[in-house]
């Protein structure tokens, strides 16, 4: 409580810009973070909007809603702006926010180039919505861009790749903050081994931004000249090749799914504890583990292309390799569990989108495992039941954690708790919903369906108008988050420093809501 | 255990769960495991994701039961007080070894069937199979025999104008015919953009890449008609080009093979014939809603800003060369595919004709399948020297 009195006096030799101005040009991590934050969120309701779009159309066999080329818009779109547009942004938000106030720094290391890190972003989102309204409309390449269908598009095409471009160097200028912070300005006595998990996972979740963003940059740069210089990069009649594209598309896709789950992690390792009221089990295991599935997500990524006709030899050592990662995936899993047993557990909200995320999570890892071995994934690849895995892993993972972390930390931010009578329910919605949506797909795939379909054979119809149901309840359920939060901001319950009773760390040691500066004077981890 | 006895067991589960889930509702529909194989690798895929699906619903019980029963157990509101515990080097090495070793337990069996499904040696007979945006080509590489298989589904049934039919999307005008219990090698390559051919029943999927040729092979233990569909996103109608495979007696096939073999004669000859204009109009219509409607629409309109229109268009009214010219050699970097090695020079001197003097057009002249075949011979002459 003494830093009370110092932040409040510090506040005033600062000449803060107020209204817009005080926004674009805020220095202050709690500031970004909570831009990220909002930036995401807004991200978040265009692309759900566009896949709300896709079920419509899905809802029964036949061209109801949109044609196939704008359907193919909607998938693309849905696709680039939910990975790129809100699950990066988000996790970047939560870095800026928490890892200050989480290692007992006082701001992120370059807090300018911080700022301008997320102006990029605006920028690049809104590119990606111009497209649409391009002559010929948004991109409909598929998110992944595969060359020579990407060649063929219009300008719409080349905005995408510039969008992308953006992005990357937005996620380059947060990733060397974000390491440059973890490494310099941790408190005394904050060693490596001492740091709270989500710093952990975040720390090496900019290592794989840092090796794998200029690869996409590299591709989608070759891309580009390919349409517009008459380079033939991916054009066999030059002397090209397109799975070459694949290939290392891929090298940055797959560490790529690593870094939207990472922070996921580190999330749901700090909320389970807290709710648990025991300490994480296996603390050095967990950061093994997480090292052990980076270093592996390099080794792994033409799983993503069993079909394009590789010899044995490569189909045999990717499907090893990525069959690996189920080891320290499963150690990680394991420790979750083992930190509840014999905890002394409640269940707010926080904490229940955590044990639903270890729970359908798993079940995203095992249809993962379904999919890495070679000849089952001939079969399913690029149907319905990779639709169905990945969104196990995206949804009820990364964006479950958000949400997770969101009410986790909600208190800190605002200074006021949420409602949790309406955070239940919420979750409730949320976690059904999303069952109905995505379990289906698997079954869908199994039988038949490929994915990236406007129009499907009439067996399909049950599970697609199921899926679809499932999908607008999803959807309409997340607004209940969104007034929760706004509510939250507005006032409500006051909350106290420490928030959660068996919370433990730095961040729970400030007042909240968190002072506009923290840490000036470095606090001392015993 | 033998492996074909796991099939039925997940099987089993799977229809027992999902009959209590929704009796009542038509069995039929709700198909919730892969398709029934036809093929002994079919089979062997099958069992292996039943084995894996086992391996993992065993794991997922001993996992969650464990949480569910510390969640129920180990609450603060049932008086539960927290052990302070956060280490222990030995479980965490049992749980890092146990599923190393289940994984290599998986591993075996997949192995194997990577190696057999790569082997494409001996076959008893090879089909090249070219993807197009969008239809597919086969060509029975020592017989001769080459056709296009296009969607038979009415554009109407698509747009809900009509009742779909049984085969809603999964039927096609020329279906693949092969002989059963014969090693079929299919090459596969694309003419415009990647596509993927695949037959679920028979576990083929290979993707077609423009500019390379890939392998891979099929061998049906039954006769019938098995349908799939592309999977690799190639464009607005991806989900519009189905494969249809009709696996056939050796008696059959060589029938079938006979009866394509004359129709191509057929064909041929009337690449060297003069045609009277309604003949061209008629047989143009034909072949233009089966090549060209999908992009340039069937009224020809076009799609704004992504296809442009035929109707009133600079090339379909202008001089006759350019037109037959473009629809033989195609636009390079936009989706206007080169017609030159998939339709016959009737086809093209007809759509040519079609296209000038239908869909609000009216040119007057004609095309002749002499005039077309004169261009395509000079611009493959001409074609190293352009490149």
């Amino acid at each position: 409580m003494a830093h009370d009195a110092t932040h409040a006096h510090d506040d005033h030799g600062h000449a803060q810009p107020s209204g817009i101005m005080r926004w674009l040009t805020t220095t202050n991590h709690k500031d970004i973070g909570s831009l990220y934050m909002w930036f995401a969120g807004i991200m978040f309701l265009i692309a759900g909007t566009m896949a709300l779009v896709i079920r419509a159309e899905l809802f029964q066999p036949g061209l109801q809603v949109v044609d196939p080329e704008f359907f193919n818009q909607m998938t693309t779109l849905h696709g680039l702006i939910m990975v790129f547009g809100v699950i990066m942004p988000a996790w970047a938000g939560f870095a800026n926010w928490q890892i200050p106030l989480m290692i007992g720094a006082p701001d992120m290391a370059f807090p300018r180039m911080n700022n301008w890190g997320f102006w990029l972003l605006p920028v690049a989102g809104f590119l990606l919505v111009l497209t649409l309204f391009m002559p010929g409309g948004g991109p409909a390449g598929g998110w992944t861009m595969y060359p020579p269908l990407f060649i063929q598009g219009g300008i719409s095409y080349d905005l995408t790749i510039f969008a992308v471009h953006i992005l990357g160097a937005s996620s380059i200028m947060g990733s060397i903050n974000i390491i440059t912070t973890i490494l310099n300005m941790r408190a005394p006595g904050m060693t490596m081994m001492k740091m709270p998990l989500f710093v952990w996972t975040w720390l090496i979740t900019a290592y794989l931004l840092i090796a794998t963003v200029p690869v996409l940059a590299g591709a989608v740069t070759m891309l580009l000249t390919d349409r517009n210089f008459d380079t033939h990069f991916f054009n066999a009649a030059g002397g090209g090749d397109p799975v070459m594209f694949q290939h290392i598309f891929w090298f940055f896709g797959h560490p790529e799914v690593y870094i939207l789950i990472l922070p996921a992690f580190g999330v749901v390792s700090q909320i389970i504890p807290t709710f648990a009221r025991k300490p994480l089990f296996g603390y050095a295991s967990m950061v093994y583990a997480t090292a052990s599935i980076a270093i592996l997500s390099f080794i792994v990524w033409a799983h993503h292309m069993f079909t394009v006709g590789m010899p044995a030899t490569a189909q045999l050592f990717f499907m090893y390799s990525t069959m690996l990662i189920a080891v320290p995936t499963g150690v990680k899993v394991f420790n979750w569990v083992a930190t509840m047993w014999k905890g002394s557990m409640t269940f707010e909200t926080p904490m229940l989108f955590a044990i639903a995320f270890v729970c359908l999570f798993t079940i995203g890892g095992f249809s993962g495992l379904v999919c890495a071995m070679t000849p089952v994934d001939i079969q399913i690849h690029d149907t319905y039941y990779v639709v169905a895995h990945f969104h196990y892993v995206l949804v009820s993972g990364a964006l479950f954690a958000i949400i997770a972390g969101v009410y986790y930390w909600l208190p800190k931010w605002t200074g006021h708790m949420y409602d949790e009578r309406l955070g239940k329910l919420h979750f409730w919605l949320s976690v059904i919903s999303m069952n109905i949506t995505f379990f289906p797909m698997h079954f869908l795939g199994l039988a038949g369906m490929p994915r990236r379909y406007a129009d499907y054979a009439l067996q399909f119809a049950e599970f697609n108008a199921i899926a679809s149901v499932g999908a607008f309840l999803f959807g309409f359920s997340q607004l209940i988050f969104l007034y929760l939060i706004i509510k939250a901001i507005k006032g409500g319950q006051k909350a106290t420093d420490q928030v959660w009773e068996g919370a433990e760390g730095l961040e729970w040691t400030v007042p909240s809501p968190a002072p506009y500066h923290t840490f000036e004077t470095a606090p001392v981890v015993k | 255990m033998k492996r074909s006895a796991l099939r039925p067991l997940l099987g089993k589960t799977l229809a027992a769960l999902s009959g209590t889930m929704i009796s009542g509702v038509v069995w039929a529909d709700y198909q919730f495991n892969l398709r029934e194989p036809q093929s002994a690798l079919a089979r062997d895929v099958y069992d292996l994701h039943t084995l894996i699906n086992l391996v993992c619903l065993g794991i997922f019980i001993v996992v969650f039961g464990a949480m569910f029963y510390s969640i129920w157990k180990h609450r603060k509101s049932a008086g539960h007080k927290a052990e302070h515990f956060h280490e222990n080097t030995t479980v965490e090495i049992i749980w890092t070894i146990i599923p190393f070793f289940i994984l290599i337990g998986m591993a075996y069996p997949a192995t194997k069937q990577v190696l057999a499904m790569k082997d494409t040696s001996n076959p008893d007979m090879t089909v090249k199979v070219t993807g197009y945006q969008w239809k597919w080509e086969y060509d029975y590489l020592k017989d001769d025999v080459k056709f296009m298989s296009t969607l038979s589904t009415p554009r109407a049934q698509i747009q809900n104008k009509e009742a779909k039919g049984e085969h809603y999307l999964l039927e096609v005008d020329e279906p693949m015919v092969v002989p059963v219990n014969k090693k079929v090698r299919v090459l596969l390559t694309a003419g415009d953009v990647i596509h993927a051919w695949w037959v679920p029943e028979l576990a083929v999927k290979q993707d077609a890449i423009p500019g390379f040729i890939r392998d891979a092979w099929f061998k049906s233990e039954t006769t019938g008609t098995f349908r799939g569909q592309c999977t690799e996103l190639c464009g607005k109608d991806h989900a519009f080009m189905p494969i249809v495979v009709k696996v056939v007696t050796q008696e059959e096939y060589d029938a079938w093979l006979a009866a394509k073999k004359q129709g191509a004669a057929m064909a041929a000859a009337d690449n060297s014939k003069t045609f009277g204009k309604e003949e061209l109009m008629a047989k143009g219509e034909a072949v233009y809603n089966a090549n060209c409607a999908a992009c340039h629409q069937a009224n020809g309109a076009g799609i704004p800003g992504a296809f442009p229109g035929i109707t009133g268009s600079a090339i379909a009214t202008g001089p006759i060369d350019a037109h037959i010219d473009i629809v033989l050699n195609g636009k390079p970097g936009t989706a206007m595919a080169a017609f030159g090695n998939q339709l016959s020079e009737a086809d093209i001197a007809a759509v040519v004709t079609y296209q000038r003097n239908g869909l609000g057009n009216s040119v007057g002249d004609v095309a002749q399948p002499v005039q077309v075949a004169g261009m395509k011979g000079g611009a493959e002459a001409a074609a190293p020297a352009g490149n």
